[in-house]
């Protein structure tokens, strides 16, 4: 069903180079990400999930291996081809939402959809995560949960080809995590936009078409889900 | 241990912050600097004038007269409050000196043989004086030694009452009362032509056909004596010996001049240093306020740990004091190399017996004193919030800001704006008071500019209106006497002479109630066309037929105006006294002038006409044959050219004008430049996560840094104006200290200097967001993602 590779690393590796130590983050990746699924992240801390999915978002370059998205090579992308990727392409949601303060929720959505070349309407997205009436408070006037919603409508708007997102529930409470959760499955199946999401509950992983575990660095497990489980049936 | 911890952190993080660390410790340095240099120099002028005065005994009150017997010498000394009285004789004359194609001129002024004078004794600085019963003995004025590279023992050429004779220079000297030395009606030094020399009473005297005479007196008075009723005493008493008005210290040239000069000094001296320590305060206060803030969490982990706000409250002081103390050691350095420097250039045109400039602990001490104050003052509040909070509180971050639309989107104009647009306006009315003062910082910044690039426009303005617009002659003569109506036919004899337009001087006093001043009138012919009255908008006024024309500042010295009538009494000749209005008020710019037709003036005099000396207009092609035909004249005391006088007018102030104007920028790009990078410094630390958001979702570093740099841009803009004016007034306040009756400097600033200063500005903002626009390109974007603020 969904066959088409949009995402290919190969042999990724990451070392960190610290003086005396040498942390080596990620060891020969190889992983594909295929268009419109959603692929879950698994693994324990310090494994390399973020690191991979960084350098996957074009947020940071690998020590070595190839990394391609659809035809271009990113491996040798210099600082504009990587913003220019970001800008069009990735969508990012992060354990910290890192909203702009000063920027009411439509504002936040806004910046990005003022920059992007198809873009939703920001009141459209917002709708989309269940905000549509919460569309002039500012970050602060807003609950965790809400400000993540606001996060993820701002990683949408833009109609990226792949979102990507770092424990996007990992400051929230189950309940809260659970509507975040709903929210990036429906913008999944809705605009068929490949997600990735980082998480370490291993419960989460039912939700995905593909688990990918990692360990140390390397990707020791990939599991295809035969179905994807729905919310409620998720043991938190 | 603990301690060492506290200490390791410090070190580390003042090498963070090394970048605006060191901008302040140049502010400091420049406003310790500043204070250190022009208040030291005007400190090291005033104590060495004040010995000079006191060792030297400089008189206080001075009379030339035509002559009186020496016998007079004991009624004078008699006057209530007079302690000392000299009397001596003194007379211009006329130098031949072989490497000037002009003549020279002197002002030869006797000392007493066998001792000392009483009053405005002479100091010896090269030589020796005038030995007793040697006729041809001269010492010459240490300028004047200098400037014509004089030998001991050189000879000299000297026409001295009409009787050439050749002299001897035995020393060089300088004397307390010509502490600056100008040839008369000059107001700027000439030394190559002009010079004063002291002979032997015995030997001058008889020179000048006054012997047992003399024709200037020099008084010194006791303490608390009463100067007005001396000099009207001392009026009185040689008013049948012609006696030419009598005057105080405010009125003597030396005096005067030197007087102005320490004015304003001590204007710039005050003012300039206010601003810098103003200045730098602020920015102290600015950055420590912001840096302690950032480290309220880690203030919340120290108290939780167990130090005391004490501790804390030291720790975070040091940062001020390691950036007040490395900026007063720079600056204290640096001020006493500029201080020794300004001092020297002073010594070119003040002599003084021992003027050395001298390092002040007292004006570092306040200097820095003010930074840390102002350091402590900025630290010691953030401090005091955050120790003041319970550490559990204080190790959560500080909540976030509230925002809300400000009144200028309220006002609908928001519309207009895009959202990176909103977000830099949102951020400036989150903080409208740090908004307002870096605007404040960077136009002081500006202000110094409009200072120093006005001060240029001003000089040049001055000197354009006296030196191009009101003298138009091609050479200036004046005669040692005054002569007869064929000499004008003489004049125009001379071979490559074209135009020739005499003028007469009158010494006269005039009174307006109880205020009299003496001056010399300057009568001049109703067609003349090489002298003219200019007023600073260079418009010409014409001499009146009747009445005469003053300088503003002496009209408001005298307290009249045009169509007031002054009471003018001739000095010279009949001495007659007549009531003449004043016609015109000119508002010029160096000296104090009174004019009149010359016709009108010699109605006060009855006299036929006398000629004082006369303006040429000369063939360009033969300057040469009239000089060295002027030069052969023994009527001619000197000959001036205004290009001349223009170009070592221009070559002093290359000295002195342009290097201060140079510091001034300098300074001034300083000060910008620090306010600007800081502001931009401390924006990013608190919205390097924002911006680091925003490149994660996809903006660029161009965009990036349009956000971060628009703040400071409207700060600048908004500065650039608001600077226009503090420095207009600022501006203003100095011409207004500065004026004097030596010069004023007019308050014109021009569309030039205003559209310089903004230049200047934007360079130095550029400038700053580029050192800044680095560590935004270095940014690490997951670093920043991870920490939470
Ligand atoms: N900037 C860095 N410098 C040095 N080492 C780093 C850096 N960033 C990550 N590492 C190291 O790389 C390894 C992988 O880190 P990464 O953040 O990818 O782990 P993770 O799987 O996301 O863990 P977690 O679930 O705790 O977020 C870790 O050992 C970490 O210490
Ligand atoms: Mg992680």
């Amino acid at each position: 069903m969904k066959s088409q590779i949009i995402l290919e690393a190969h042999d990724l590796s990451k070392v960190y180079d610290m003086g005396e130590v040498r942390v080596r983050a990620l060891r020969s990746v190889d992983l594909k990400l295929y268009c419109g699924e959603l692929a879950v992240l698994l693994g324990a801390s310090g494994s390399g999930k973020s690191t991979l999915l960084n350098i996957l978002g074009g947020l940071d370059r690998p020590t070595s291996g190839t990394l391609k998205y659809k035809d271009h090579d990113l491996s040798y992308a210099d600082d504009e081809e990587l913003t220019e990727y970001r800008r069009q392409s990735v969508g990012f949601v992060f354990q910290l939402y890192n909203l702009i303060p000063s920027l009411t929720a439509r504002e936040n959505v806004s910046l990005v959809s003022e920059i992007a070349v198809r873009p939703m309407l920001p009141e459209e997205a917002l709708e989309m995560v269940g905000l549509g009436d919460r569309l002039d408070h500012f970050p602060a006037q807003l609950s965790g949960g809400e400000q993540q919603r606001v996060a993820i409508a701002r990683a949408v708007a833009k109609q990226p080809e792949i979102l990507l997102c770092d424990e996007p529930t990992g400051a929230l409470d189950a309940q809260t995590g659970k509507l975040v959760l709903s929210v990036l499955e429906k913008v999944n199946r809705e605009t068929e936009t490949t997600t990735a999401i980082i998480t370490h509950n291993v419960a989460i992983g039912g939700l995905g078409d593909r688990v990918i575990r990692m360990s140390s660095g390397e990707v020791t497990e990939l599991e295809i889900n035969e179905r994807r489980v729905s919310l409620d049936e998720v043991e938190w | 241990m603990v301690v060492r911890a506290l200490n390791r952190k410090m070190l580390r993080e003042l090498w963070q912050l090394r970048g605006q660390l060191l901008s302040i410790c140049l502010v400091v340095a420049a406003a310790v600097m500043t204070l250190v240099t022009l208040r030291g120099t005007y400190e090291a002028l005033v104590r060495a004038r004040a010995e000079y005065y006191r060792d030297y005994r400089m008189a206080h009150v001075w009379s030339a007269l035509e002559q009186a017997p020496e016998s007079l010498r004991g009624i004078i000394g008699e006057i209530p409050g007079v302690e000392a009285v000299e009397t001596r004789v003194s007379s211009y004359a006329t130098l031949d000196l072989p490497w000037l194609d002009v003549p020279g001129q002197g002002l030869f002024l006797s000392i007493p043989e066998g001792r000392q004078a009483d009053v405005n004794d002479v100091h010896i600085r090269e030589g020796r004086g005038v030995r007793p019963g040697r006729a041809d003995e001269v010492v010459a004025s240490e300028n004047f030694f200098l400037a014509n590279s004089v030998e001991l023992g050189d000879t000299l050429d000297v026409v001295l009452n009409g009787v050439r004779r050749e002299m001897l220079i035995v020393g060089s000297a300088i004397a307390p009362d010509h502490s600056y030395s100008a040839p008369p009606g000059v107001l700027y030094p000439d030394d190559e032509r002009y010079g004063v020399f002291w002979m032997s009473r015995e030997v001058l005297g008889p020179n000048l056909d006054a012997e047992d005479a003399f024709n200037e007196v020099a008084l010194r008075l006791a303490d608390g004596a009463d100067d007005a009723a001396v000099i009207r005493d001392l009026d009185r008493i040689l008013e049948p010996y012609g006696g030419l008005g009598a005057y105080g210290r405010p009125d003597q040239f030396s005096y005067k001049v030197l007087n102005d000069e320490l004015t304003s000094n001590r204007t710039t001296g005050t003012a300039f240093p206010a601003v810098f320590v103003g200045v730098a305060a602020f920015l102290l206060n600015l950055v420590l306020s912001r840096l302690i803030a950032t480290q309220r969490t880690e203030i919340g982990a120290l108290k939780a740990v167990g130090y005391t706000d004490g501790e804390i409250g030291f720790h975070f002081l040091g940062y001020s004091l390691v950036a007040v103390g490395v900026g007063t050691i720079l600056g204290a350095a640096g001020g006493v190399w500029t201080g020794g420097w300004m001092v020297g250039l002073y010594e070119e045109y003040f002599k003084f017996p021992s003027l050395e400039y001298r390092l002040s602990w007292t004006l570092v001490l306040i200097g820095s004193g003010v930074s840390l104050l102002a350091a402590l003052m900025g630290g010691v509040g953030a401090v005091r919030k955050a120790v003041s909070l319970p550490p559990a509180e204080a190790m959560r971050p500080a909540p976030p800001a509230r925002f809300k639309p400000g009144w200028i989107e309220r006002a609908g104009l928001g519309q207009m704006l895009s959202t990176g647009g909103r977000l830099i306006l949102r951020n400036l009315e989150r903080r409208p008071l740090r908004a307002l003062m870096s605007s404040v910082g960077v136009a002081f910044s500006v202000a110094i500019l409009v200072i120093g690039m006005f001060m240029l426009d001003g000089v040049e303005l001055m000197m354009d209106l006296q030196f191009r617009v009101g003298q138009r002659e091609d050479l200036a003569v004046s005669f040692n006497r005054d002569l007869g109506p064929e000499a004008r036919h003489d004049l125009e004899r001379i071979p490559g002479v074209t135009r020739v337009e005499p003028y007469q001087n009158v010494m006269a006093r005039i009174r307006s109630g109880h205020r009299k001043r003496e001056v010399t009138i300057t009568g001049l012919e109703a067609d003349g066309q090489l002298r003219l009255i200019v007023s600073e908008n260079r418009r010409i006024h014409p001499v009146p037929l009747e009445g005469l024309v003053l300088s503003e500042i002496l009209a408001e010295r005298l307290g009249v105006t045009h169509g007031d009538t002054l009471t003018v009494q001739a000095l010279t000749g009949l001495r007659r006294t007549k009531n003449i209005p004043v016609r015109d008020v000119v508002k010029d710019l160096i000296g104090t002038s009174v004019y009149m037709n010359v016709e009108a003036l010699r109605k006060l005099t009855l006299e036929g006409p006398r000629l004082s000396g006369a303006f040429l207009l000369t063939d360009p092609a033969r300057v040469g044959d009239v000089n060295a035909e002027l030069k052969r004249a023994p009527a001619v005391a000197s000959v001036v050219s205004p290009m001349t006088m223009f170009e070592s007018f221009e070559s002093q102030l290359e000295d002195t004008l342009f290097i201060a104007v140079f510091f001034l920028i300098g300074f001034a790009m300083l000060i910008s430049v620090a306010v600007i990078y800081n502001g931009t410094r401390i924006a990013l630390s608190e919205r390097g996560r924002e911006l680091a958001s925003l490149r994660v979702l996809g903006f660029s570093k161009s965009e990036i840094a349009t956000l971060l740099f628009g703040e400071q841009a409207i700060v600048t803009v908004i500065a650039i104006p608001f600077g226009w004016v503090i420095g207009y007034g600022l501006a203003y306040l100095l011409v207004t200290g500065m004026a004097s009756e030596t010069y004023r400097i007019p308050l014109i600033v021009s569309t030039q200097t205003y559209l310089w200063t903004a230049i200047i500005t934007i360079a130095a903002a550029w400038g700053s967001g580029l050192l800044v626009h680095r560590r935004l390109n270095q940014m690490d974007l997951i670093a920043v993602l991870k920490t939470r603020e």
